[in-house]
């Protein structure tokens, strides 16, 4: 047995013996590798302006590397925060926060941002509670349970199918929910003429765009602070002021109630200086190094990914994909406005929506007539859907990676584990609509764009997560004390 | 499948999670560890790697000291000394 750096022993002595791409996790790695290759060529074979959704992919596949090479995950920032009290991975996002406003700000101020901030209201706070809840019984966040699909385990897939399926409820149900839907929004929702095919006074997720989220206001820290310029605005409104320092003093917040005691203690330091401090700080940083780089990896290619959209919208003459479809003959499954779910950056949650939409839709269970398909996310063929596909790259980007690292493994989960997938899968997706989006969508894209708004939904989060591991905590003691082992 | 724990010998303990995703291992973990005395290994198994990184973590900052770490076709089996 060979004793790598890590210190991880690998108990495969002859697969160690063979060269590197002769090992059977690399072969399969390659063999992922090479498959997406090859469609992605005979795509462009067919019609070269399917580029645009092999972005996605692409993209998709290298956040899949990058999250699983750094075990990526939202749900843990918050939930081993307070369940464990480690801060590596709400040290990892911030890093990946900070990073991702600096290349956001550049793509802005060359002028092809695909970004639009989101309404502020509580619809914020309650959207990011109910997720925040949901992701820490569901195991992870929504990129995390995506790239955990990518390791064999099963529980994540349930996760994913959980919000999938979940979603197309909230998005389409009317009926008995219609009961719950305040009167003010029904009648502000009648009071935007939206079409009758839409029927938007019939469902309460219509309603509660229609009639409540439209009516809201949507800004950015820049204009906030009456940063006027482009590139002031840019860097010094957004990527500064909403992203950088509340970033930073968070992380001193972090490093105060869950770093620096056992820092200290190590470095057997008494009366500590600031300079002290700062190293702690640093210490803290680079604590794991897989989550550092993994962050500034995921900041840099979300800002990349952002640039190349924005600059084949500009190339294609189009604001959404959909045109593009269109153009090129596929018109089955757009919207009304001849839009598909077209984001331009990394967003999870909404595509996840359409699969389940889709299967159902051709199950004859729903229609389109609601805002969320109908107006403007349309259900276009899986096969078609670009930001699906990036979803998809995720999983076998992490798959590739698990596979290299020997970490891939099929893992069923238990009765209990499938409930929890089940049910918070199903909170998620509850959450992710209310909030206008997830984790990445509602949070990492908007902090990091400008958007205050982010910060309302990672509060929401915060909240729901904490309350979520008193009630895991609660129920670990219970399983413990049933099963009598003394722990 | 269920947690498994035992004391296999004195000032000993195993504790297998495989099977169990996050929170689980690190939270079962953390409640065997605070049980335990200092100076006591604890063997522990489990098939969760980003659980691997907040075990990590959490031993590092409470001065216990992973001192093997395997990997079996991705299945960890950890050795950790209560500090």
């Amino acid at each position: 047995m060979s004793k790598e750096l890590e210190g991880i022993v690998v108990n495969n002595s002859t697969d160690s013996e063979l060269a590197w791409f002769a090992r059977k996790g690399n072969l399969y790695a390659l063999t992922i590798l090479a498959l997406i290759s090859i469609g992605s060529a005979m795509a462009l074979g067919v019609d070269t302006r399917w580029i645009y959704l092999l972005v996605y992919l692409w993209f998709g596949f290298a956040y899949g590397v990058l999250l699983q090479y750094g075990r990526f995950c939202m749900a843990s920032a918050v939930r081993d925060l307070f369940a464990v009290g480690v801060p590596r991975m709400a040290v990892g996002v911030l890093i990946a926060v900070a990073l991702f406003s600096l290349s956001a700000a550049v793509v802005k101020v060359i002028g092809v941002s695909t970004y639009f901030p989101s309404p502020i209201g509580w619809h914020g706070l309650i959207g990011g509670a109910v997720f925040g809840f949901g992701m820490v019984f569901a195991g992870g966040c929504a990129s995390g349970s995506l790239y955990k699909c990518g390791e064999g385990n099963i529980g994540s897939m349930l996760v994913i199918l959980s919000i999938s399926f979940s979603q197309v409820f909230y998005v389409t149900q009317g009926g008995w929910l219609n009961k719950l839907v305040p009167a003010a929004w029904t009648a502000s929702a009648l009071s935007k003429h939206m079409p009758a095919s839409l029927s938007v006074t019939d469902g309460w997720f219509d309603q509660f765009m229609a009639g409540y989220i439209w009516d809201l206001k949507s800004t950015t820290m820049a204009k906030i602070l009456g940063f006027d310029g482009v590139t002031s605005g840019a860097f010094i409104g957004d990527a500064l002021f909403c992203a950088i320092l509340p970033s930073l003093l968070i992380l001193i917040l972090l490093y105060v109630l869950y770093y620096r005691k056992g820092y200290l203690r190590r470095r057997k330091v008494g009366k500590p200086t600031v300079t002290e401090h700062l190293h702690g700080i640093w210490s803290m940083l680079t604590a794991s190094r897989n989550t550092a780089i993994a962050g500034l990896g995921l900041g840099i290619f979300a800002g990349l990914h952002m640039w190349v959209i924005g600059e084949l919208r500009n190339h294609y003459g189009i604001f959404n994909f959909g045109e593009l479809l269109a153009k090129m003959g596929h018109t089955a499954g757009l919207s009304i406005q001849n839009t598909v779910f077209d984001p331009g950056y990394w967003y999870i949650t909404t595509q996840e929506a359409q699969w389940g939409g889709w299967v159902l839709h051709k199950l004859g269970m729903h229609d389109m007539n609601n805002i969320f398909y109908g107006l403007e996310n349309g259900l276009p063929n899986p096969l078609f859907n670009a930001p699906g596909w990036m979803s998809i790259g995720i999983i076998l980007g992490a798959a590739s990676m698990a596979l290299m690292r020997r970490e891939f493994k099929w893992k069923i989960p238990s009765l209990e584990t499938a409930v929890f997938a089940v049910g918070g899968g199903a909170l998620m997706g509850l959450g992710a609509r209310i909030g206008l989006g997830c984790n990445i969508g509602a949070f990492f894209a908007a902090v990091t764009n400008g958007d205050p708004s982010g910060w309302v939904f990672l509060a929401g989060m915060v909240v729901g997560a904490y309350l979520a591991v008193k009630v895991f905590s609660r129920w670990l003691d219970w399983r413990a004390s049933r099963e009598n082992f003394g722990i | 499948m269920a947690v498994k724990f035992n004391k296999v010998a004195d000032g000993d303990y195993s504790l297998d999670v495989t099977g169990y995703v996050c929170p689980h291992p690190q939270m079962y973990t953390k409640k065997v560890l605070d049980k335990i005395e200092q100076g006591e290994v604890l063997t522990l198994l489990f098939d969760n790697p980003s659980s691997g990184e907040s075990i990590m973590a959490m031993c590092e900052s409470e001065g216990d000291d992973v001192f093997e770490r395997n990997n079996t076709g991705g299945v960890f089996q950890w050795k950790i000394r209560k500090g």
